[in-house]
């Protein structure tokens, strides 16, 4: 029973990075139908990103680790990957808007294979392992279930930005916006939204998710490396699809049942399967529920 | 179409004679050696080791004047710690530099993926630190100047049962490495020889960042240490989060842990454990010292075990090219021409040679080839104490 508490709560650290990265996804498909294969990859810049503002700063060779490090680090890495969103839709998605969405794949998965050797030509191949931001230490729970306050920091942040962006969409005029050009895109902007400023925000914000997954992962697992962003990336698509791509409670949702199964899957069959339990899972609730779990009946598309 | 001028075959002639006779000329003046490593990826001080290790060898020699006054010219490949890209670098030095031996590798994955394409271009291959049985199986052409693992996992579960007094082990290993799940296997057997149980057998893949899920389950099994027969980067990452999940028991490794880098990854979670290394950097020999001396001056780092052994393998190899000189000075001189026949015959002596090698003086003790071309040497435990290493014993074989 201990073993499967612990089990259950390092799946939920684990699957909220997913969820995090599954975000993005999901925003970016509600509002353009384009399934952005470079958003794994924004997760590895965001985890390079914080790495070097940390060791800018000092982290591990002087600098103490302190709750501040931290946050001007995740914030830092936010602001790079939000900006770096916003330049690869204007570079590379915006003149492709109008063209088939065979054609918008198979840019984004330009994009994402450029900026995987990118990584490798100017980060190096080598794996880097992330100075400590904030000084670990153990926490136990109840049942015998031992956690580190970076796995409670990951799900708090999770938790933190997932709220902001649920009433983000819900309650501004921006959000609003958002819903309204995923519901559809041409009358949006015949009532006089501005299309394109919109889209900006979207890869933006989602942009800054998955940065915020990288920096998570760098304080829980401190090794990162250009190609990090693939597996992370191909199982965090698989939540969104699961949850119901374009719905962002499907998109938490996805990534939680994400994080846990793996941990299930490699804690009492076998790691061998850790991969190959994401799309298990995938094709047995898509032949239940073609939309996902959460999809269409209380889609709340973004 | 496309129309060339009428000189142009004469131009073509000219410029094939000229680069033809240039290659000549250069080649004549040294023998091209290949290396292929891992510079970078998830195990990149081992290739930076062992480049150093056989840089600091060579450099010596040509300072020296090479042998018989034919330079040694070594081509490094990088292969990013994967044996894809190993069998594609070797394939470039045997097939487009004409290289006359390689030198390589550490991993025995990699090591097993160039090793066939030396043993069909008969070209003698021989790894520095790769320890599983099976890389010299691959032809008679590959040789290794270590131990192997059999012996390896036997002194680790000899070492646990009678000097640690441990009897109930965890074993983790990279089941997608043939280094780890053979050492993993050879560890296993003699250890329920010996009496001992293994309460839990986990595995992971090379790569993979979290490991949480299968320490839980090893810690549910209340293993008194955990054997890992891996790669330092895992290795590193595993102890970690191993502390985190409270799992505080000491952890014994084999010589894929041996790497600078391994205790700034695991940071104090390794204090209390032990690994098997191929030598002692303090050990008073002097050629030893001498050794340690020269790197340290030039690399300012000191030399693991890795760079040692690679330091030996360039030093038999280098044997084995002066021995061929005195013995046929004809064949040596086709060593430092072109890839035809008459280099070839010369490449099969170079193997007869290098096979026969008996008490070469290397750093890492006294390496005699076997009928198997492996090395039988001494293994050193060494212990982890508040980051730092310190000596436990050697193991004769």
């Amino acid at each position: 029973m201990q073993e499967l508490l612990q089990q259950l709560a390092n799946g939920v650290a684990w699957g909220s990075i997913y969820a995090l990265i599954a975000l993005g996804y999901t925003m970016v498909y509600g509002i353009l139908r384009l399934i952005n294969f470079a958003h794994g990859d924004i997760y590895m810049v965001g985890a390079f990103t914080a790495y070097f503002i940390a060791r800018a700063m000092g982290a591990g060779v002087g600098l103490q680790p302190s709750p501040l490090l931290a946050a001007i680090v995740l914030l830092g890495a936010m602001i790079v990957c939000a900006l770096l969103g916003m330049l690869i839709e204007l570079l590379a998605y915006r003149p492709i808007r109008r063209s088939s969405r065979l054609t918008a794949l198979i840019t984004a998965i330009g994009v994402s294979l450029f900026l995987e050797n990118a990584g490798i030509r100017f980060f190096g191949a080598d794996p880097k392992f992330f100075p400590q931001v904030i000084a670990p230490k153990t926490v136990m729970l109840g049942g015998g279930v031992i956690v580190t306050n970076h796995q409670i920091t990951v799900v708090v942040v999770s938790v933190l930005l997932m709220i902001g962006l649920t009433l983000f969409v819900q309650r501004t005029r921006t959000g609003k916006a958002m819903r309204a050009v995923s519901f559809n895109r041409d009358a949006a902007s015949l009532m006089g939204i501005p299309v394109d400023r919109i889209i900006t925000i979207t890869f933006a914000i989602g942009s800054a998710l998955a940065a915020a997954a990288g920096v998570l992962v760098g304080l829980t697992n401190p090794k990162i490396e250009p190609l990090m962003g693939i597996m992370p990336g191909v199982k965090a698509f698989v939540a969104a699809v699961l949850g119901g791509i374009g719905s962002i409670p499907g998109a938490m949702i996805g990534g939680l049942l994400m994080g846990i199964s793996e941990y299930l899957v490699v804690g009492y069959i076998s790691s061998t399967y850790r991969d190959a339990i994401a799309f298990v899972i995938l094709i047995i609730v898509l032949l239940v529920k073609p939309a996902g779990l959460l999809g269409r009946n209380v889609a709340e598309k973004v | 179409m496309i129309r060339f001028p009428k000189a142009f075959p004469h131009f073509a002639v000219c410029l094939a004679l000229l680069l033809g006779v240039n290659g000549c000329a250069k080649q004549t003046a040294e023998i091209k050696i290949g290396e292929y490593g891992s510079l970078t990826g998830s195990t990149a001080t081992f290739g930076t080791s062992s480049k150093n290790g056989i840089e600091l060898y060579m450099d010596n020699l040509n300072a020296q004047g090479g042998i018989g006054g034919k330079l040694i010219h070594v081509l490094v490949e990088d292969d990013q710690s994967k044996p894809e890209e190993a069998a594609t670098a070797v394939n470039k030095l045997v097939a487009q530099d004409g290289v006359v031996a390689v030198l390589g590798e550490v991993a025995s994955s990699r090591s097993m993926a160039a090793a066939p394409i030396c043993q069909s271009a008969s070209v003698p291959m021989i790894s520095p630190s790769s320890t599983n049985p099976k890389v010299t199986e691959l032809g008679d052409y590959i040789f290794r100047v270590c131990y192997i693992d059999p012996f390896q996992g036997e002194v680790i579960a000899k070492f646990a049962k009678n000097t640690l007094k441990l009897s109930r082990a965890a074993v983790f290993r990279d089941n997608k490495n043939d280094y780890s799940v053979g050492l993993a296997n050879y560890f296993t057997e003699s250890f329920l020889k010996l009496g001992g149980t293994i309460v839990s057998d986990e595995s992971y893949s090379e790569g993979d960042q979290d490991f949480k899920a299968q320490l839980t389950v090893i810690k549910s099994k209340k293993p008194e240490f955990i054997f890992i027969p891996g790669y330092y980067t895992e290795v590193g990452l595993i102890a970690r989060q191993a502390k985190e999940l409270g799992l505080n028991v000491p952890m014994l490794g084999g010589d894929g842990w041996v790497s600078d880098r391994l205790l700034e990854i695991a940071q104090d979670a390794l204090n209390g454990s032990f690994l098997v290394n191929h030598y002692w950097e303090k050990d008073p020999n002097p050629a030893v010292q001498e050794f340690v001396a020269s790197y340290r001056k030039r690399y300012k780092a000191s030399p693991d075990g890795l760079a040692a052994l690679a330091y030996d393998a360039a030093g038999v190899l280098v044997h084995a090219i002066k021995k061929l000189q005195q013995d046929d000075p004809k064949a040596f001189e086709t060593l430092a021409g072109p890839p035809n026949n008459d280099q070839k015959a010369a490449r099969a002596k170079l193997r007869d040679l290098i096979a026969a090698t008996r008490d070469y003086p290397g750093v890492t003790g006294r390496i005699s080839l076997d009928e198997n071309r492996n090395a039988v040497k001494t293994a050193v435990f060494l212990g982890i104490e508040n980051r730092d290493y310190k000596f436990v014993a050697t193991v004769e074989p």
